[in-house]
């Protein structure tokens, strides 16, 4: 199925809560109501002719100057080998979104990576901690405004270029 | 039960808590998992990642196209190559950059090379880790070989930046090609030395036929990728269903679980794959040697390499798995976004539930057979 029957369906079955599908770029992404994501990941995983049966990634992307924060889900079906791309629009300083841990189990790990990395709270979650970085690291690294600490936990997190440190 | 209560220290029914790793052997880099156990039987064990961070992906940020492949080279050191080449493609596809016919066999030639080593590794130490001291000796013989034949290829036995953006980096001598025919010959017959030495032990299959089973729900449910998902009899491989460089004009089968020891999807069926993937890469090595055309390695691509705002999330099949790249460009030299998704970081989420109920020694067993790799997990 292509992205735009795939689009058509999920219009007339949740209309007004996916919009702006875009068809004609390489690989078509459509924007999802944040409250309806995890109803239409449900419909998407299990309906027949649909079969979405993994969520291949899951991430976000940072936007500053549209002050919004996108979180991005890949779903991708073994069954009928089509994908599709979904995106959910957050505002950028109260980032939340209803967790899709119950649909797909890998969701977990997924979100607590975006979690950890970009400040994205999912609601629901069963577990929602850092994961790459430890739990009292301040602030979200892959956001673009990001400013690192000067030290963790007593540890410089700068380092002298080596050619100074040599010529000292 | 008795009424009064037992000796301090003994006989108590509390769960035990241990720290395994993360400087533990078997956990081949360092991860960690705190593991409950009731006596020896496994009533949870956490994975707790992180060890190895190293913000690859803001590091992609930061650096031009060009100047992003080395990096790549280090989300899993033992199949860089793969990195390489699924990060390439993304840049490929944005800027709409052809990619010479001898650049992509090139490429097809050094990634099944690097499957094998991969996969060398993989079996090696799965032995090694339950007790098997001798095949892990062996494997690593072969692969100083294939160690030595990148080398020459590239002149990096680990961290290749072979790959580039527009072909590869430098083109394999027609001298390097026998070598590697050489070494198909030599290395064929191992394969069965190495079955007998490893694969057909009576203890080996013991220690694995029906541990750690994977249901095909919970490989999908999971994302499990590559030989994890095809161990669960799932007949799913990048390269024959979303093809890619040449691999549609070579001929190779899929392998998947067939339980011939214990249940489908345990411990021995992702060995079992393994191994066979291993044969399938000296075919499709075979015929790339001898369907290679001559012709550049690389074609021409601009030094500023700017591609167009737009994004594209390119797969391959890594040894473990489908590695995919996603990468957003804004139209800058710099890349707006790069996401590394790799299999060992979905392989990893899944051994909470899988390790429930089983053996303290079958955890082992089972971070194996999954292969793991901690970088790649951490990035």
């Amino acid at each position: 199925m292509d992205a735009q029957e795939i689009y058509a369906s999920l219009d007339k079955l949740f209309p007004g809560k996916v919009s702006d599908l875009k068809a004609e770029v390489f690989e078509p992404y459509l924007n999802v109501d944040k409250d309806a994501i995890v109803e239409i990941c449900r419909f998407l995983r299990s309906a027949p002719g649909f079969k979405f049966e993994v969520l291949s990634d899951l991430t976000a992307l940072d936007w500053p100057k549209e002050e919004k924060i996108q979180v991005v889900y890949h779903l991708f079906s073994y069954a009928h080998n089509h994908q599709i791309v979904l995106k959910v629009d957050l505002a950028r300083d109260n980032p939340k979104v209803a967790t899709v841990e119950n649909v797909w189990k890998v969701a977990n790990w997924f979100e607590r990576e975006v979690y950890d990395l970009f400040g994205v709270i999912f609601e629901g979650h069963s577990d929602l901690r850092r994961i790459m970085l430890p739990e009292d690291w301040v602030g979200f690294p892959l956001r673009k405004d990001y400013v690192e600490q000067e030290e963790y936990d007593g540890i410089s997190t700068q380092r002298a270029p080596l050619v100074e440190k040599l010529l000292r | 039960m008795s009424e009064t209560a037992p000796a301090r220290g003994f006989y108590t029914e509390e769960d035990m808590t241990i720290s395994v790793g993360p400087q533990h052997p078997s956990t081949h880099g360092v991860l960690r998992f705190v593991v409950k156990t009731d006596g020896e039987v496994i009533s949870e064990a956490i994975p707790d990642v992180g060890y190895l961070h190293r913000s690859i992906e803001k590091i992609g940020e930061k650096v031009t196209y060009h100047g992003y492949v080395p990096y790549t080279d280090r989300a899993d050191y033992l199949a860089a190559m793969f990195a390489n080449q699924a990060f390439c493609m993304a840049a490929e596809k944005l800027a709409g950059t052809d990619v010479t016919r001898r650049g992509e066999f090139c490429r097809v030639i050094a990634c099944e090379l690097n499957r094998i080593a991969s996969h060398l590794i993989s079996v090696g130490t799965f032995g090694q880790d339950i007790g098997a001291m001798t095949p892990f000796v062996h494997a690593l013989r072969e692969r100083e070989t294939i160690n030595n034949l990148m080398e020459e290829i590239c002149g990096a036995r680990l961290t290749y930046n072979y790959i580039r953006i527009g072909g590869v980096g430098y083109d394999i001598l027609p001298e390097t090609c026998a070598k590697i025919g050489e070494f198909l010959n030599h290395f064929e017959p191992i394969v069965d030395e190495f079955n007998r030495l490893l694969s057909g032990n009576k203890i080996f299959i013991e220690r694995l036929a029906g541990v750690a089973v994977v249901s095909k729900e919970d490989a999908f449910s999971y994302n499990l990728v590559g030989p994890n998902l095809r161990g669960s009899g799932v007949k799913w491989d990048i390269r024959r269903d979303i093809p890619y460089s040449v691999y549609p004009e070579l001929e190779f089968d899929v392998p998947v679980g067939m339980a011939q020891v214990g249940a489908l999807g345990d411990s021995y069926d992702r060995y079992w794959v393994r191994i066979r993937e291993m044969q399938e890469s000296c075919k499709i090595l075979r015929q790339c040697l001898q369907m290679m055309p001559k012709g550049p390695a690389i074609s021409k691509v601009p030094k500023k390499f700017r591609p167009p705002a737009g994004e594209y999330y390119a797969r391959v099949e890594a040894p473990r798995g489908d590695m995919g790249f996603y990468v957003v460009s804004d139209g800058s030299e710099y890349p707006y976004r790069v996401r590394i998704r790799t299999g060992s970081y979905t392989a990893m989420s899944i051994i909470d539930k899988i390790s429930k109920g089983i053996m303290l020694a079958d955890l082992i067993a089972l971070i194996g057979s999954l292969d793991v790799d901690a970088p790649e997990i951490d990035r």
